[in-house]
């Protein structure tokens, strides 16, 4: 049996007496009868490290690995720089309670206040705050923050991620508000059916940049239209995409929410992930979750406290903003790194390698006889092609050479690519798809 | 100490990707990025300091005692983390083909028979992120089942004035009226109290137990069958399961839903404020109501709380921790849990007074309000002070209903020694609030930084660096 108990047999026979208990029992004695557990838990045996490194190992290699993961819908598999690991794996960082001790928090609360700063400068947001669970809790929670007085309804587009929809519409259905989707039409969300269900009732319009197929929304148009009937205007982003193309701020979001995971996560079957979540300055008081701000201490000094506490449920209750209380403060340092790490340039690279080599492998995959793009708009690094086979044909082709192929979708298939796929990688994958479509 | 933005110098980077090898792509004048981007530039030396210097600035548990009341900062095993950067678990996409993710399958279903047996349920879901994430979904299962019954007047939760605030705030997220009973006496439930509230209108009631204030409350039976008894659930707030895993099961105590944290009872870290994993367990009668995914799943109705499976990553840590304990050690660890905490009481309940004197479970609340009239020394000062024994301070002025609280968990891996030295620097510091209050007020004196102010900070809020642009 493994166990982290330092206490001695005999230590705890002192405890236990000098506590003032004759027994185990004796200090339980508050459990009723009736369920005090008499037998021990149905579990296994305890193991020693070195065994259960073994059989989690075994159990980590009835997985299959693949070399190459040309899918993204929601799970980006960028390159990680070496450093990122080691310093997200400092015990410090690792281990401590969200910061509520500034003395000796400053550290985590410092960097805190710099993804702050760089989740802002991303989204061109004026405030963020210091993290929420994943991109479809963000957007969830961006709902609530729109809601005032008459307009209670919150209307998304077809075109976001299923699972964010889904999300929002579970919140929704717990505060009971309304949330109806604004439908999509080759690949894009139809602007006249946003405009015939916009009124005096409508909180916000939530618009995913960009979509879930891929495709680069028309979101100026998409915002102003929503501005123009009184609702606010939330925009979902990946974060790599805003390092080279417009930020939800020159589009005229009010919010930017989104998931961060590209920004140094591993893809690991969907978690941990970063939901970041920014607004304008007005919107500041209704922000969910932990933000950071600066003062000084009592000598003077610049430091960092967790602020606006205000709205949070340790003080609010059934009226704070959010119930979050534990976020995703080890990704949000993750995020931090990485975008330290890659500076504005890698990172401006790796988005810009990543939208090239996705447009690469469209082109080479439409040379093939009856592949072609499913729909007309620009895309960034995620496209959707139509098949003359199966998807299921393909990407048991491509599976054979180790290549994760594109995602089956209503119209074909879903790709994703990015800078961490070689030439040689997505020729290799292209002349599979070939021989799979023959 | 600097920000990484002002270490930054124009022109200096890391050097992390290769080349691009194909044509690079024209980008739209219409759809690019204008806006500076601000992200610090700095070489890899830099990187790897400002982190580190910024690490030496945070305090872990793994830098001392760090008793952190209702929050189980246990050890976190080395080992789990190793497990978890396993490239067979970091490198899996949450949409691969099912019969290419055994092992992720096998990590999901092996936690939750676990979770299972630990807690009396018959399913679980890991979808939510955190406690607070679960105590939403939770409540979301146990509207579903009353919206499935048609029984819709159901619109109220009950809740102890003990809970932690995350309880009523998740039940106005789920659309419940919150009816907040005051606890008795004893610090346990007032059953008159619960009586009054209980109604056909009840939806459910919200509990820990232990509860708040650290005491296992002894009429729980009697309790979950007056809520049954109107037609209400009976919803276990997991927060402090780790004062009865293998002891005592949730789901014999007649609750219906529970939500545990991975990142207290189960040793997983707490990063600095995440990622948890708050599952939810449940019995049969409310499993059809658990979240699947739209898009993993194929689920086409239904709740989801979050994106694909959960933070998966916790829960491969959660699972490592179970099979290195088994059934054993599982018990073991509460056990000493719940003797660590009676012991550092009873050294310390000669010198302060304790909110009740009675048995505690994991955690034990002491009440400073008598110290503070006499020498003016405050709950704060006297958890500030404790820096300077290189110790964390308690939980502080929590839960509400015990003034100047300190709420202290010392958990089950700390040794005789680390809970002896702790007790000294508390009575050390009662009597210096006698002697010197001052110093207390001024206290930490070792920290980095003085005491921060607040009010400056949430009166003219500064949230991000300013560029001057």
């Amino acid at each position: 049996m493994g166990s982290y108990v330092p206490s001695t047999a005999d230590e705890r026979k002192e405890m236990l007496a000098q506590a003032g208990y004759s027994s185990i029992e004796d200090m339980y004695a508050d459990i009723p009868e009736s369920v005090y557990l008499k037998k021990p838990l149905n579990l296994p045996e305890g193991l020693s490290e070195f065994e259960v490194r073994k059989k989690m190992s075994d159990i980590a290699s009835e997985n299959k690995v693949f070399g190459t993961i040309l899918r993204g819908a929601g799970a980006y598999d960028h390159y990680i720089p070496s450093i990122v690991k080691y310093v997200t794996a400092k015990e410090e960082f690792l281990t401590s309670y969200t910061p509520y001790q500034a003395e000796i928090s400053q550290g985590v609360l410092q960097s805190i206040f710099e993804y702050q700063t760089m989740i802002c400068t991303l989204t061109g947001m004026d405030v963020s705050n210091a993290s929420v669970y994943d991109g479809a809790t963000a957007a969830a929670e961006a709902m609530g923050m729109c809601v005032k007085g008459k307009r209670k309804v919150t209307l998304v587009s077809a075109a976001a991620h299923p699972d964010v929809i889904a999300v929002m519409k579970t919140y929704a259905f717990g505060t009971g508000r309304e949330l109806k989707i604004v439908p999509a039409k080759d690949g894009k969300t139809n602007i006249e059916a946003l405009k015939s269900m916009l009124d005096d009732s409508v909180a916000s319009f939530v618009l995913q940049q960009p979509n879930f197929y891929g495709i680069i929304e028309d979101a100026d148009k998409l915002g102003e239209i929503a501005h123009a009937a009184g609702a606010k205007f939330t925009m979902s982003c990946n974060p790599m995409y805003l390092a080279i193309m417009k930020t939800p701020a020159e589009c005229g979001a009010d919010i930017a929410v989104g998931d961060a995971q590209p920004l140094g996560m591993a893809i690991a079957y969907g978690g941990p992930y970063l939901g970041y979540m920014a607004a304008k300055h007005e919107l500041m008081r209704s922000l969910p979750g932990r933000i950071v701000g600066q003062t000084t201490d009592n000598a003077g000094n610049r430091v960092f406290v967790l602020t606006l506490q205000a709205r949070e449920q340790h003080i609010r209750r059934e009226k704070a903003s959010s119930n979050i209380c534990s976020n995703q403060a080890l990704c949000a340092l993750t995020a931090g790194v990485y975008m330290s790490t890659m500076g504005p340039c890698g990172l401006k690279s790796a988005a810009k390698q990543s939208m090239s080599k996705a447009h690469y492998l469209a082109s080479e995959l439409c040379k093939i006889p009856g592949v072609s793009l499913a729909y007309s708009g620009d895309y960034f690094h995620e496209f959707v092609t139509k098949m003359p086979v199966k998807a299921e044909t393909i990407n048991d082709a491509l599976a054979k050479s180790g290549i994760l192929g594109g995602l089956a979708v209503e119209d074909g298939m879903l790709w994703c690519v990015t800078e961490k796929a070689s030439r040689e990688k997505l020729n290799e994958a292209v002349r599979i798809v070939k021989g799979a479509c023959a | 100490m600097k920000l990484s933005f002002e270490k930054s110098a124009a022109g200096r980077k890391c050097f992390v990707l290769p080349q691009c090898d194909v044509p690079a792509v024209e980008i739209p004048q219409k759809l690019e990025r204008k806006a500076p981007l601000h992200l610090p530039e700095l070489s890899e030396t830099e990187v790897s300091r400002h982190y580190t210097a910024l690490s030496h600035r945070a305090f872990g548990v793994n830098c001392g005692f760090y008793p952190l009341g209702s929050c189980t900062m246990k050890y976190n095993p080395r080992i789990n983390e190793e497990i978890a950067a396993l490239p067979g678990f970091t490198a899996i996409h949450p949409l691969q083909p099912k019969d290419t993710v055994n092992g992720c399958s096998k990590v999901i279903d092996l936690t939750e028979k676990y979770l299972c047996e630990i807690t009396g349920m018959d399913g679980v879901t890991f979808q939510p992120a955190a406690g607070a994430h679960g105590e939403f979904t939770g409540l979301l299962l146990i509207k579903s089942y009353h919206v499935s019954c048609g029984d819709t007047k159901r619109k109220k939760i009950i809740i102890p004035d003990s809970a932690h605030g995350t309880n009523p705030a998740s039940a106005t997220m789920a659309g419940f009226e919150v009816i907040s009973i005051s606890s008795g006496p004893d610090g346990c439930i007032d059953l008159c109290a619960l009586s009054d509230a209980l109604g056909d209108d009840t939806a459910g009631l919200m509990l820990t137990n232990p509860n708040t204030v650290g005491l296992f409350d002894k009429n729980i039976l009697k309790i979950t069958e007056m809520v049954h008894k109107v037609g209400g659930l009976c919803y276990y707030d997991g927060a402090n399961l780790n004062a009865i895993m293998g002891v005592a099961r949730p789901g014999d105590m007649g609750f219906d839903v529970v939500h545990l944290n991975l990142h207290k009872s189960f040793s997983t870290p707490h990063g600095g404020g995440g990622p948890g994993s708050g599952p939810v367990g449940c019995k049969e009668f409310l499993k059809k109501f658990l979240p699947k995914s739209a898009l993993a799943d194929g689920a086409t109705e239904g709740l989801q709380v979050k994106a694909f499976y959960g933070n998966f990553l916790v829960v491969v840590k959660a699972l490592t921790y179970i099979l290195t304990l088994g059934a054993e050690g599982i018990r073991e660890a509460s056990v000493n849990a719940v003797l660590n905490a009676n012991y550092m009481m009873s050294k310390l309940s000669g010198t302060y007074d304790m909110a009740y004197n009675h048995t505690c479970m994991h955690e034990f609340v002491m009440c400073l309000d008598k110290l503070k009239r006499e020498t003016g020394v405050s709950a704060l000062d006297v958890a500030k002070s404790l820096i300077d024994f290189g110790v964390h301070p308690p939980t502080m002025y929590f839960p509400m209903i015990v003034h100047e609280a300190l709420m202290v968990e010392p958990t089950e891996t700390e040794s005789r020694e680390t809970l002896d030295e702790a007790a000294e620097a508390f009575i050390k510091l009662y009597k210096m609030a006698h002697e010197d209050a001052e110093r207390m007020h001024t206290a930490p004196h070792t920290a980095p930084v003085g005491r921060p102010d607040e009010v400056t900070a949430a009166r003219n809020p500064i949230l991000k660096y300013d560029f001057g642009d």
